[in-house]
Parts: structure tokens; C-alpha cells; sequence
């Protein structure tokens, strides 16, 4: 598998990350590197091997419903880039 | 070398004993190591923000309670340094990383608070790899920390400022994160203990997120009594972390026996090679200097093969992007941090894009990059998958070692601190720094690194201790019996003659 320099542009979307033609150039080639180290694994028989997602195998941790206290508006929008009436403020979504 | 006297020199434990006899206050502790800050920071970049106003108000309330004769905790007036990863109410905290410029937490971490309540005294936040992505601290937005042992050279990462700033005694205790060596590698190059705690042991709450199952908060300190000191007031369940174990914590102080008779210590063989390169041969001669220490002391030692360590650096270098590009999505310029400047009409992908691109460092997008590659449809099974498959053969080959030994064995880096610039370069060449650790966090598992030697140029060399989950009593104590029979751990760096040298002046002030 080589990613080839339009792959990495569409990996770069997807990430929400925008490239210059010369990151665009170097990630696809540094990228190719990293992938091909990780051929090694394919070396290795994994059938019926359970995936391990996690260290501690923990799941459904629950507790009581109750109220607590939580932030109030103005500590939540304190370190917005840009706030309007009370809400985050970002570009038109809708046109 | 003589021993030290100045307050700033001394550890936790000792400072706390004064501290106690009302010998010193703790203002006259925070003044000496504050004092100490003034004189080495500027060649050493430890820390990205000193809180100083903040500081002498703790301080001052320390010696008001003692004063007025109240029980305080063994640690109270102990002045800490923060990793500026951890979230501090009404302290700036950005991760070393322009996405989160001037980013002021509503709320502490969990063991901010921890620290809190125990009364240490807060120093300041100290540099790191941008988002703990590096194994030098060059990735910081904020430039790199020199290494206080040789100031050509880096002082490990990601909590490379928490363990310069130890290792040089600009804090007395500091707080690192460990995803993939980022405690233990700094403290090994650095010439300190460092300790990543079983993944559980301690809660993440507060911590900015790398990668969530295998992100864990420590302890780097002087020795291993600080170590245990730190530990006791770090761990503990916390409901707001669903990963943290809810298991007694002992107090950890007690392990701190020099006994480890009967131990049964493993070398782990791939630690000393990976894939058949083996480490540095002064790093490899320490280590096995300090196996036959063990055995002097009575432990019976023997060489263990782990075969699935061999594949650890890809097993980590794809699930580790993969959770990090998931956790990362946040930083989009909406809630908090930066916000890329708005060029006329555009809309919010491009906001999204233009944000993130100005808001990252190159490690960091390469790491997206991997990661939603990894990630992405019609890769999975064979990346993401595959790796958390070998995960668990990984993790099988620790249990299978730990039914015949006690506590494992190695180096903690495969090289001494190596020189600015030199790996930056080659991500790859990068990457393989972490071969020694990164297995420990692959299988959830405790880890400590303590000073078992020198190189010829006088660089530390750090051993690493890695434990059964939940083992942290047999770290300590095999930690402090191995610390107990040697002196590594009293040598001090020496970075002011360093700096008078550069100057051409020989003159001693240390």
C-alpha cells in the first residue's frame, strides 16, 4: 500500500487539517515511511486473537442520575474565539 | 561531590521533615528554589509559565496553618511543578501548543485538586511536546528544554521540563503524563525517578487527552521516597474518569524496604535488542551492572524473552495516532483556543481547516494524519485491527513472564540523551527512541524509571521496573532497596558551571 500525494490530500480533509503543497509533499513521503514499518505486523498470524482496545477490561460504568452542579454560561464561553446572545459564534453553516 | 545543603538541593521528604520542625517555612523553600529558578532557567527552559503570585499565596497559607498549630499533610509547602498539560482553574494551560494560545481551564484536574488538598505549592507549568507528541520536547510550540547534564542536548519528552526542572532543581517535585514513555524516558535522560502508575491507578480527569487507553499521570521526583510520597497523594478512584480503578490504595511509604530477597527479577531480553539492534553499549553495561546488583541483594535474576516486543513500535504508532486523531477533533476553533482570522466569507470546513493547519505543529498533523488513515474505510482491519491484535499478544507475554518473575527488567531509553536536532529530521528514527517503554503502556502496566549509571561523558542512565497491574508496592520497593546500595541517585547536574563555561568564567556557585 503507497499513498500516493492525492490520497494524502483526501486524508488531510477528512482530518479537517488544510496542507501546503510542500507538507503535502513531505507528509506523503514520511507517511509511506511510517506505513512501511508497520508491514512488520502483518508478519504475524493474529486469527482468533481477541482485539485489545483497552488495559482494563471495564465497561459499562455507571452511576446515580443526580444533579450536580456544572458550568454556568459565562465560565463556558469565557475562552470562546467569538461568542454572540450567549452562544459560540461561527461561520454560516446555512446558506 | 558534597552532599547537598542548599534547600532548593534537598528532596521532598527531607523538605517536609523541616518543614515540620518549623525549621524552615515554607515561604523560605519556595524563595530558595524560586531563587534557584532565577538562575538556570533562562539556559534551561523548563518552564513555559511561573506562577509565582499564586505560589507565595500557598506558601503563606501553609506556614499561617502550621503556625496556628493544624495537622497538615506530609507534603504541605513542597513546591511542585505542573506539566502544562493538566487543566488548572484560572491558570493558563495550553498543551505547549498554539491551538489552545490563552486557553484559561474553568475546573482542575483530579490531581490538581489532589495536590491542592495535600497543601504543595504550585511553581509554575512546565514545557512539553505539543499535546505529549515527541520524545524531546523540540516539538513545543514554545522551543525545546535543554538537558541540565549537558545543555547541547535534550532532556528527553514529552515531560522533558518537569524532569529538567527536577534534575536541576528548579522544583523539588514535579507532575508528569506517560502515554509512551513521556515520565520514563525524561527522568532516565535526565538523571531522576519517574513512575507511570498502572493504567487506572490514577485519574485522567482534567488531563488534556493523547491517546485515552494509554494515557497516565505521574510522579517525577529525586528518589524513590518522593516517589512513594507523590504516589500516596496521586492515587485513588475517581468517578469522573470511568477508567479509574476503584481498588484500595496502600499507603506506599511502607514499601520503602530495602529488602528484596527472594525477588524474582527478569532481564527482559528485548529491551537490551530490539529486532536484533542493541541498545548503546553503555546503557546495556549499566543495566546489567544493576541486575547484578539485584542479585548481590539477594534477588535471584534470570534473562526472559518477550517475542511480541519486536512489534511494539507499530502496535503503537497506530493505535496511539487513531485515538489521538479522534481526541484532537475538538481543537476546532469554536469552544476555545485559537481561531484562525476569518478571510472573507468562508465557510466553517474552512474555518475548521485554516484553524487547525495554523493551530498545529508539524508532529501533531502527522499524527492526525496517521491516525484517520489508520483509521478510514477499508484500512481498518488491516492497521487499527491488526495492531490491537498484537496488543493482546503483547499484553499475553507480560502475563506469561510474570508467572516466574516478580518485576521485569531493562533500559528505560535505548541511548543516553541524544543532541538537539539530531532526530528531528527522521520521525521514524524518532519514534524508535520509546522501544523500551512503550510496551509498558501497551499492556496497561506500571513502570518506573530509576539512575543506575553514567556514560563516559557523564549522562545518566536510567533502569526501568516494570510491574504486574497494580504492583506499585514491589516498584517501590525493589526501587528504594536498589537506590539504598548506590549513590547515583545523590549526583546533581550542574548546569550554572555550564553556563560560566560557556562564558569562559570557572567559577563555582553551585
Amino acid at each position: 500500500m503507497r499513498l500516493t500525494p492525492e490520497q494524502v490530500e483526501h486524508v488531510a480533509l477528512l482530518g479537517r487539517i488544510k496542507l501546503t503543497e510542500e507538507e503535502r509533499e513531505l507528509f506523503t513521503t514520511q507517511l509511506n515511511s511510517i506505513l512501511g514499518h508497520f508491514e512488520q505486523l502483518q508478519q504475524l498470524d493474529t486469527t482468533g486473537v481477541p482485539p485489545m482496545s483497552h488495559a482494563v477490561p471495564v465497561s459499562d460504568v455507571f452511576r446515580e442520575d443526580e444533579r450536580a452542579p456544572s458550568l454556568s454560561p459565562e465560565e463556558a464561553l469565557q475562552n470562546a474565539p467569538e461568542q454572540a446572545r450567549n452562544c459560540f459564534q461561527v461561520p454560516r453553516v446555512i446558506e | 561531590m558534597s552532599a547537598p545543603t542548599a534547600l532548593h538541593e534537598l528532596t521532598a521528604a527531607q523538605l517536609s521533615d523541616l518543614l515540620a520542625r518549623k525549621e524552615v517555612s515554607a515561604r523560605e523553600v519556595l524563595a530558595a528554589v524560586y531563587a534557584r529558578i532565577d538562575e538556570v532557567e533562562q539556559a534551561l527552559h523548563c518552564y513555559v509559565l511561573l506562577t509565582r503570585e499564586v505560589a507565595e499565596k500557598q506558601a503563606a497559607e501553609v506556614d499561617e496553618l502550621r503556625a496556628r498549630g493544624e495537622k497538615l499533610p506530609a507534603l504541605a509547602g513542597v513546591p511542585i511543578a505542573l506539566k502544562d498539560i493538566y487543566c488548572t482553574k484560572g491558570i493558563v494551560t495550553t498543551c505547549c501548543s498554539h491551538i489552545l494560545e490563552g486557553f484559561v481551564p474553568p475546573y482542575d484536574a483530579h490531581v490538581v485538586e489532589r495536590c491542592r488538598a495535600n497543601r504543595l505549592v504550585f511553581l509554575g507549568k512546565t514545557n512539553m511536546d505539543e499535546f505529549a507528541m515527541g520524545s524531546s520536547t523540540e516539538n513545543s510550540c514554545r522551543g525545546p528544554s535543554r538537558n541540565p547534564w549537558d545543555l547541547e542536548r535534550v532532556p528527553g519528552g514529552s515531560s522533558g521540563g518537569s524532569a529538567a526542572a527536577v534534575a536541576a532543581s528548579e522544583a523539588i517535585l514535579a507532575m508528569g503524563t506517560d502515554t509512551g514513555g513521556s515520565i520514563r524516558q525524561p527522568a532516565s535522560l535526565c538523571g531522576v525517578v519517574g513512575l507511570k502508575p498502572t493504567y487506572g491507578r490514577v485519574s485522567r480527569y482534567g488531563v488534556i487527552a493523547y491517546a485515552s487507553s494509554l494515557d497516565q499521570v505521574g510522579p517525577i521526583v529525586k528518589d524513590v521516597r518522593d516517589c512513594a510520597l507523590m504516589l500516596s497523594v496521586l492515587a485513588g478512584h475517581d468517578p469522573r474518569d470511568s477508567t479509574c480503578l476503584d481498588a484500595p490504595v496502600p499507603d506506599y511509604t511502607k514499601s520503602l524496604l530495602p529488602e528484596v530477597k527472594g525477588l524474582r527479577v527478569g532481564l527482559v531480553k528485548e529491551f537490551m535488542e530490539y529486532r536484533g539492534v542493541g541498545v548503546e553499549a553503555e546503557v546495556g553495561a549499566a543495566v546489567r551492572a544493576a541486575v547484578a546488583r539485584f542479585e548481590e541483594l539477594g534477588a535471584s535474576c534470570h534473562e526472559v524473552s518477550l517475542p511480541h516486543l519486536n512489534y511494539s513500535i507499530p502496535v503503537y504508532y497506530i493505535i496511539a495516532p487513531a485515538e489521538a486523531s479522534s481526541n484532537l477533533a475538538r481543537y476546532d476553533g469554536v469552544q476555545y483556543g485559537y481561531r484562525a482570522r476569518a478571510a472573507g466569507g468562508q465557510g466553517i470546513i474552512e474555518m475548521y481547516r485554516n484553524t487547525r493547519n495554523e493551530g498545529f505543529g508539524a508532529e501533531v498533523k502527522r499524527r492526525i494524519m496517521l491516525g484517520t488513515y489508520t483509521l478510514s474505510a477499508g484500512y481498518y482491519d488491516a492497521y487499527y485491527l491488526k495492531a490491537a491484535q498484537v496488543r493482546t499478544l503483547i499484553r499475553r507475554d507480560f502475563d506469561r513472564a510474570f508467572e516466574t518473575c516478580d518485576v521485569l527488567v531493562g533500559p528505560v531509553s535505548p541511548t543516553v540523551a541524544f543532541r538537539l536536532g539530531e532526530k528531528t529530521d527522521d520521525p521514524v528514527q524518532m519514534y524508535l527512541s520509546d522501544v523500551c517503554t512503550i510496551p509498558v503502556n501497551l499492556g496497561g502496566l506500571p513502570g518506573m524509571s530509576i539512575p543506575c549509571g553514567f556514560s563516559s561523558h557523564g549522562l545518566p542512565i536510567g533502569l526501568q521496573l516494570v510491574g504486574r497491574p497494580l504492583s506499585e508496592e514491589t516498584l517501590i520497593r525493589a526501587g528504594y532497596a536498589f537506590e539504598q546500595s548506590t549513590d547515583f541517585h545523590r549526583r546533581r547536574a550542574t548546569p550554572v558551571q555550564q553556563v560560566d563555561g560557556r562564558r569562559g568564567a570557572v567559577v563555582w556557585k553551585g
